[in-house]
Order: structure tokens, then C-alpha cells, then sequence
């Protein structure tokens, strides 16, 4: 009986280590897990595919911070291999500050493998602007009413790719990329206004709560955390887009693995909290 | 004691690992990759122990947000929304000829805006109630019709849309349960109460898929780290 009261008592630091433990050895010794593709995830990639190379762009929202870039970092870089190797146009743009940068850190990282693609022609950055509602409602009227250049002063009409674009009529898809509530703008004004199609690639902090749009169709589709973006990988991998390194993929061993230290854990702790609270009862019914 | 000697000693073999790690793998050789490095290695010393590294890791990192929004909002915002329309483009000056619309269109925000800053004195903070209301109202008219749009009757039709399955049955009883544990006009007592308690169940069953959702999360965040410390740092994983 000690045992349990002893593991009651265990420094929490020892569950850190474990932890530590438990994620990297997967990294070093990869175990392969099988991996299964869910529906939401199979939704996103058809969406894009359905979408006609260099015709209506898909437009990316980068609204998150490197607070939230490992989860969400991988999607970028998948669905802009998706589109950037099959021709098909990409508008990006941020409605939180930081965003705008993980956008540009995400072209930075993709450009290289695609020495051909030209920003103006099949690609267009748009940058951040303030206001998150007003934005997406300029959006539905005219683009140029929120953005008049793209990120790097550029005016619009400028832009090859730019010049049969006004608002969301001429916009395949969006995808909002989030780390926090900001995809539920889009749901209220770019999809309930304007019935724009929208697919959402979120954090799994917030994934939960965002079931309930994928059953209405509010969401076309929908990558929910790490296991998401690496289901986004799997699926362009098998169409041949690309033959990148799979940063989501990776670590689904070691998430794997985690989970079942945590399951463990979570058992060890109700059967230590149970049998230490019997045991203390056995003893003052003894006493008395 | 003896705990803590055996954490410092578990402690001391991650440190080994990393160490071995460095001297078979491919270190980069970017100052920058070396820096965040240092930084996220510094941030996770504290799951030992609070320690000055931590906190100067902490620090830097809340400065350097804060001090990268406020240069995007003020270049994005103010550069491009006022300064270069009213002294670089000019333009409200539209075929050589003064527009006074779309002169006010720029300077009437602007105004408001700078209203906000009178929080900051005792005298004049009544000001920011002018920019407050016209936020309020004006997003509180934006919102109001699409979001019963988006949130009651999307999702009331999409429940309401019953078919012969356990996932329809299951859900129909889940919404029923669930709102009459949030009936608090009647004591939940007979039927009442046992109904209410089945909507708990749903209810904990939510959390346990949140709390679940959130874990992974959470784990998700330091698989990113540690394919930053193995792969781009110490090159031992390709």
C-alpha cells in the first residue's frame, strides 16, 4: 500500500522526463505507425483538387503565431506544395499581426522548391491588415477595398494574377489556418453573407469545437491538429506532388507514443488515488 | 532526498543524450538556428526548476511579440491607412481637383482613432466613449443578423435533420438531455432531474474529447521542438 501513497507523492517532474523520453526515442528510432486518412481531412484535399489549375485561386488566411507553428506550420507548407506544384493559384493573406509573418516564413521555406513560381502570377501575398471583420467583409466586395497592395506595396492591379479577381465570387476556396477563434469571422461573414466555401485547418486544442460546422457544411473539410496536417502530407505524397521531408508525419510516432504514456499514466493515477483512499479508510475504521 | 537526487540524475542522462547527440550528429551551422536553440532550451529548464535562464528566455520572448505587432499594426495600419494616402498619394485629390469625402473618409478614422489614446488622462478619457460606441454599434450591426445566421439557424436546422441511424439518435438525445440540464426554472428532481443527469454524461463526455483534443495538443507542441533541436539543430534525423 506505501507503493500507491508513494506514487500519490511523485515529483511531477518525473512525468516531464518521461514525457521527454517518450517523444524523442520514436524521433531516433521511428517506428512507422500506420497512419489512417479521416473523412474532414479526405474533404480539404478534394476540395483543392476540385479546384481548375491556373483558374480561381485558393485563398490561405495565416491567422496564428509561432506559439501554434507546429501544428499548423505543416499545413502550410503541404497545401502550398499542393498548389504550387499542380498550378493551381494561391492568394495569401493575415488578419493577426503575427500571421503575416508566418506567411512570408512559410513562402521562404516552399519557394525554393518551386523555382519557377512567380509572385504576382501564381502566387500573391497580400499581408495583414487590421480589423479582422471588416476585412473579411471587404473581401466580399471588392479585395482591393482591403488590400490596395499586396504585401510588398505592389497595387493589385498590377499583378497578372490579381486582374480578374474582385471579391469572394472570383475566390475557389478559402482555408483558415488558426490558432484561435478567428476561423468563426470567417464562418459568420465569408460563408453566412457571402456562401463562400470554406475549409479550416486548426490547432487540436480547438478542434472539438469545431465538429459541429463540419455537420452543417459550413466547413468544406477540416484538418484538425498535427494528425491532420500529417493526413494533408500522406495524400500528397500518394498523388506524387512532392517528395519532401514530412514534418507532420514524422511526428506521429512520438504523439503516438506519448498518448500511451499518458493513458498509462492517467490508470496509474485513478488506481493510486482509489487504493490510497481505501487503505485510509481501512485505517481509521482500525483506529476507531 | 533521495528523489531528488534521482531527478538530478535523470536530468544529468537527458543532458548526456544531447551532448552524445551533438558530437555524432551535424550541428548547423546558423547562428540563428544556435539562438533559438539556446532559447528553447533555456525555456524548458524551467520544468526543472525556475532559474534566471528561463526568465531571460521569458522575457525576450514577451518583448519581442509585443515589439513585432506593434511594428506590423503601425506599418500596416498607419503607414499604409493614413500617413501615405494623406501625405504621399494624396488621394483625396482626385483629376487635380480637392475631395472632401474622401479627405474626411481618411481623417474621420483617424480622429476616432486617436480618441482612444485619451484613456491615458484623467481630464479627457471620457473621449474614448466616442470611438467605443461607434466600434460597438457599428460591429454589433455587422454581426448581429449573420451570426443567428451562422450559429442558431445553421445549426438548429442541421440538428432537426433527424435520419434512421445511432449517430442521428445519439445526437437528438445528446441536444435534448443536455438542454434540460440547463433548465434551471424547475428543481431537477423525478424525471426532470434524471434526464438532466443523462445530459451530464454528454456533457462529461464533451470535456473528455476537449481535455483529449488539448493533450495532443499539447504533445504536438513539443514533438515541433524537438524536430527543431534533432533536425535542424543537432542534424541526428533526416
Amino acid at each position: 500500500m506505501r507503493f500507491w501513497e508513494k506514487v500519490m507523492k511523485l515529483d511531477r517532474r518525473w512525468i516531464f522526463l518521461l514525457i521527454a523520453l517518450a517523444v524523442l526515442i520514436p524521433f531516433l528510432k521511428p517506428l512507422r505507425l500506420p497512419l489512417t486518412v479521416t473523412k474532414p481531412a479526405r474533404d480539404v484535399f478534394d476540395a483543392i483538387e476540385n479546384i481548375a489549375p491556373e483558374g480561381a485561386p485558393l485563398l490561405i488566411a495565416t491567422d496564428y503565431a509561432p506559439s501554434t507553428a507546429p501544428e499548423l506550420d505543416p499545413m502550410l507548407y503541404a497545401m502550398l506544395r499542393h498548389c504550387l506544384s499542380t498550378k493551381r493559384r494561391v492568394m495569401l493573406l493575415a488578419l493577426y499581426p503575427q500571421g503575416a509573418g508566418m506567411a512570408q516564413a512559410g513562402l521562404d521555406f516552399i519557394l525554393p522548391e518551386f523555382p519557377d513560381a512567380k509572385s504576382g502570377v501564381d502566387y500573391v501575398f497580400l499581408g495583414y491588415q487590421p480589423g479582422i471583420q471588416a476585412i473579411v467583409m471587404y473581401l466580399g466586395e471588392d479585395v482591393r477595398l482591403a488590400f490596395p497592395t499586396d504585401a510588398y506595396g505592389i497595387p493589385l492591379d498590377s499583378l497578372p494574377m490579381m486582374k480578374n479577381i474582385r471579391n469572394y465570387d472570383d475566390i475557389a476556396l478559402i482555408v483558415d489556418l488558426a490558432g484561435s477563434s478567428i476561423t468563426l469571422t470567417w464562418v459568420t461573414y465569408a460563408v453566412a453573407r457571402y456562401g463562400e466555401h470554406l475549409a479550416a485547418g486548426v490547432t487540436a486544442v480547438s478542434a472539438a469545437q469545431y465538429y459541429p460546422y463540419l455537420d452543417t457544411g459550413q466547413f468544406v473539410g477540416m484538418l484538425g491538429g498535427l494528425k491532420g496536417a500529417a493526413e494533408y502530407e500522406k495524400l500528397i505524397q500518394e498523388k506524387g506532388y512532392t517528395k519532401a521531408r514530412e514534418i507532420a508525419t514524422i511526428g506521429m510516432d512520438a504523439q503516438s507514443i506519448a498518448h500511451l504514456v499518458i493513458l498509462f499514466l492517467i490508470i496509474i493515477g485513478n488506481v493510486a488515488f482509489f487504493a490510497s483512499k481505501s487503505h485510509k479508510k481501512k485505517r481509521s475504521t482500525a483506529g476507531s | 532526498m533521495k528523489e531528488r537526487k534521482g531527478l538530478i540524475f535523470g536530468s544529468v542522462i537527458l543532458i548526456v543524450v544531447f551532448i552524445i547527440m551533438f558530437i555524432k550528429g551535424e550541428p548547423s551551422k546558423n547562428i540563428m538556428v544556435w539562438i533559438a536553440a539556446i532559447l528553447t532550451l533555456s525555456i524548458y529548464s524551467f520544468l526543472y526548476k525556475d532559474n534566471v535562464f528561463y526568465k531571460f528566455a521569458e522575457h525576450l520572448f514577451v518583448g519581442v511579440s509585443v515589439g513585432y505587432s506593434v511594428s506590423v499594426v503601425w506599418q500596416n495600419a498607419f503607414i499604409r491607412r493614413v500617413f501615405d494616402p494623406l501625405f504621399i498619394t494624396r488621394t483625396y485629390i482626385v483629376d487635380g481637383k480637392f475631395s472632401l469625402y474622401l479627405f474626411l473618409a481618411i481623417v474621420i478614422p483617424t480622429l476616432l482613432g486617436m480618441l482612444m489614446v485619451s484613456i491615458f488622462t484623467k481630464k479627457h478619457g471620457w473621449l474614448i466613449r466616442i470611438p467605443i460606441a461607434f466600434v460597438v454599434g457599428s460591429y454589433a450591426g455587422m454581426g448581429i443578423a449573420p451570426s443567428f445566421q451562422a450559429y442558431i439557424f445553421e445549426q438548429t436546422q442541421s440538428t432537426l435533420y433527424v435520419t434512421l441511424s445511432i449517430s442521428s439518435f445519439i445526437m437528438i438525445v445528446g441536444v435534448i438531455t443536455t438542454l434540460v440540464y440547463f433548465f434551471f426554472s424547475k428543481e431537477h428532481k423525478g424525471f426532470l432531474g434524471k434526464t438532466a443527469g443523462v445530459g451530464i454524461w454528454f456533457i462529461m463526455v464533451a470535456f473528455g474529447a476537449s481535455f483529449g483534443y488539448t493533450v495532443m495538443a499539447r504533445i504536438s507542441l513539443l514533438i515541433g521542438r524537438m524536430n527543431f533541436l534533432l533536425h535542424d539543430w543537432l542534424g541526428v534525423i533526416k
